[in-house]
């Protein structure tokens, strides 16, 4: 179906029934049981794990395929989160044109950053795409954020971030359309909230907005990986000396790479104004570069589902693990003598609230030592994809005969 | 005809003058060896064919057109395909998507964006690839990781990477270098196979004697960066210039 492959295709209707059931997956505990706090099925937290799975899908074309580590994607989603706010800003509330801008504008920044970086490779390209998005962050900063060319506040409004004013254009704005990032006219906020017995679902329009967005990047990106694109973006991580003797030009292929996944990364940047009408310069601080690198690893690197899996864990365990307070600890360990639950409580507090971090430092790492290949080798060993493990020794003596 | 055309190339490095004033013509559908002691010369003339390097004077002429200060991807795109020393392979996939890649290479020229088609629905390609994996014995391994194959089958599979190409002219780094004897003759035996079935003009450079005199044509000696002799197998083993400068130190 779709062009693909019989399990592609069973991989992508699995992944949208995941995504479409999320409000109720996600919700899996009563309201008023202890244990909701666990819950992650509200508006703001799902649109946040579509909106970077789509950037680490976009990342994992880069990366997982050609190898190359960008450590500057960041510049790209603050770029699309600029560009889809100044059309909020000139035009309307209308999200359509900002999200086309924001993949047009990441995409020609993601032309000439990766023109540039891609004279080198390595950890020399790596470096230098750091240094763009730092710039980038600086020039979003301070120097694009003060008055200029008769604008107040500059492209980028400094600190304050970008935001939309009464007195902006608007050109398109009609007063029967809603004051706020609207799709024709059906507002983004709009949730139907169901109660059902103990639980309570909220179904968001903007997340079902940006879960059909996903789908449609993620079907994108089954299509590149199955591609002969693909496959020579793969042999460009292989050896490339090999493809260059080949009569392959591995640099275009490398910066197309880096184009796409720019432009999901622009996508991305465009769907977070369009959930929240506000951007500021902290989306391209390198701290956001490094989240995606993170989520694509410990997802697995190269794998179809991996990014997604890894941005949802991490989105899950800065919004969860964060509001573990001090208070919360302490209702969980009542039972035990005053004096040990004290001590437990002392020691797990490192780990949650603002010491998260640690919780998922201490994960990547294990991820990284046992699990090279992220989450999905993992559920792959789980469920016994092993299979294919079994075959090899067969196969070597073969081969050494 | 004279398909490879090297005029009067020298290359200097630093106080080193690996190539001095070489000349040298490859005949179509011949396969040419290029000999010779360590440090003659030999690699350095050979990366000037493909565009690693570019001689400081002198032209090389392949099929009417120089080859100086284009890329390799270019001097590949024009039919010259090579086997590196050590087998340059893509060693984390398949065989057959080895074997797919040049041939993608040869359709699509050297950059497409052919991203909408599926790999496994590109059935010319598919079919060729397993076509000359079957013409060199790696058919029932396609679906093996190139990196778990022995050195031999290494060899193999970069060769079948070129012929999948069908290029004009392969030239081979010293195919048998680090091998067994017995990969070695099954090599010996490959390349004479394709040279009965293709016809495929080839440049070889080689130190193993056995591998030279069983397939050549034609020899060049190359000594000390210049070619001190050019003939035919049986008149190169007589000439005495080559004996003192090749042979005769090995024999002693």
């Amino acid at each position: 179906m779709f062009g693909l492959s019989r399990k592609d295709t069973l991989l992508l209707i699995f992944v949208a029934i995941i995504t479409f059931a999320a409000p109720i997956l996600m919700n899996p505990f009563p309201t008023e049981s202890s244990l909701a706090q666990f819950n992650a099925g509200y508006p703001d937290l799902m649109q946040r794990f579509v909106i970077f799975g789509i950037f680490a899908i976009g990342f994992n074309i880069l990366f997982g395929l050609t190898g190359y580590l960008s450590f500057g994607h960041a510049a790209f989603l603050g770029a699309g989160s600029y560009a889809c706010v100044w059309m909020f800003k000139l035009l309307g509330y209308n999200i359509l044109p900002g999200i086309i801008l924001s993949v047009i504008v990441s995409a020609i920044f993601a032309l000439a950053i990766g023109y540039i970086s891609l004279r080198r490779s390595g950890i020399y390209f790596s470096i230098l795409t750091l240094a763009f998005a730092q710039m980038s962050f600086a020039l979003a900063y301070s120097v694009l954020g003060t008055d200029m060319f008769g604008l107040k506040g500059g492209l980028t409004n400094g600190e304050t971030g970008l935001q939309v004013y009464n007195s902006d254009p608007q050109i398109f704005h009609s007063d029967s359309a809603p004051d706020l990032p609207h799709l024709f006219g059906i507002p983004m906020r709009t949730t139907e909230v169901v109660q059902y017995g103990a639980w309570e679902f909220q179904f968001n329009v903007g997340f079902y907005f940006c879960a059909v967005v996903m789908l449609i990047a993620f079907y994108l990106s089954i299509r590149i990986f199955r591609s002969p694109f693909g496959l020579m973006l793969r042999a460009v991580k292989t050896n490339q000396n090999r493809l260059n003797y080949t009569g392959v030009n591995t640099k275009p292929y490398a910066l197309a790479a880096f184009v796409i996944s720019g432009m999901y990364a622009g996508l991305a940047g465009g769907l977070l104004s369009a959930m929240d009408p506000l951007a500021g310069a902290e989306r391209m601080q390198w701290t956001a570069s490094g989240e995606v690198v993170l989520m694509t690893i410990l997802g697995g690197a190269g794998t179809l589902i991996g990014p997604v899996l890894g941005a949802g864990l991490i989105k899950y365990f800065e919004n969860i693990f964060s509001k573990i307070n001090e208070g919360i600890l302490k209702g969980w360990f009542e039972f035990l003598p005053d004096t040990l639950g004290d001590a437990v409580v002392w020691v797990l507090y490192f780990f949650t609230g603002s010491g998260w971090h640690l919780t998922l430092g201490l994960m990547f790492m294990l991820v990284v030592i046992f699990l090279p290949g992220g989450l999905v080798e993992g559920a792959g060993r789980l469920f016994g994809i092993g299979r294919r493990k079994k075959k090899t020794p067969a196969s070597k003596t073969q081969a050494a005969e | 005809m004279a398909i490879l055309q090297v005029r009067n190339v020298s290359k200097r490095f630093g106080g080193l003058q690996a190539l001095n004033d070489v000349n040298l013509s490859v005949e179509e559908g011949s396969v040419h060896a290029i000999i010779g002691p360590n440090g003659a010369g030999k690699s350095t003339l050979l990366n000037c064919f493909v565009g690693r390097l570019v001689p400081d004077t002198g032209t090389v002429m392949f099929d009417g057109k120089s080859l100086l200060g284009i890329k390799p991807h270019e001097i590949n795109q024009a039919g010259v395909s090579r086997v590196f020393q050590t087998p340059e392979i893509f060693g984390d996939l398949s065989l057959l998507e080895n074997v797919m890649i040049p041939s993608f290479a040869k359709r699509d020229g050297d950059f497409k964006v052919n991203w909408w088609p599926r790999v496994d629905t590109e059935r010319d390609v598919q079919q060729h690839a397993e076509d000359v994996l079957q013409e060199i014995g790696l058919y029932e391994k396609r679906f093996e990781i190139a990196a778990s194959m022995s050195r031999g089958d290494k060899r193999r599979l970069e060769m079948a990477m070129c012929l999948s190409q069908d290029p004009k002219l392969l030239l081979l780094d010293e195919p048998t270098a680090g091998m067994s004897r017995a990969d070695t003759n099954a090599t010996i035996d490959l390349l004479k196979r394709l040279g009965e079935t293709r016809g495929l003009t080839k440049v070889i450079i080689e130190h193993d004697m056995h591998v030279v005199f069983s397939l050549a044509d034609y020899i060049s000696v190359l000594a000390q960066g210049t070619v001190i002799a050019e003939n035919t197998p049986e008149l190169i083993k007589g000439d005495p210039r080559v004996k003192e400068a090749y042979l005769g130190t090995e024999a002693e």
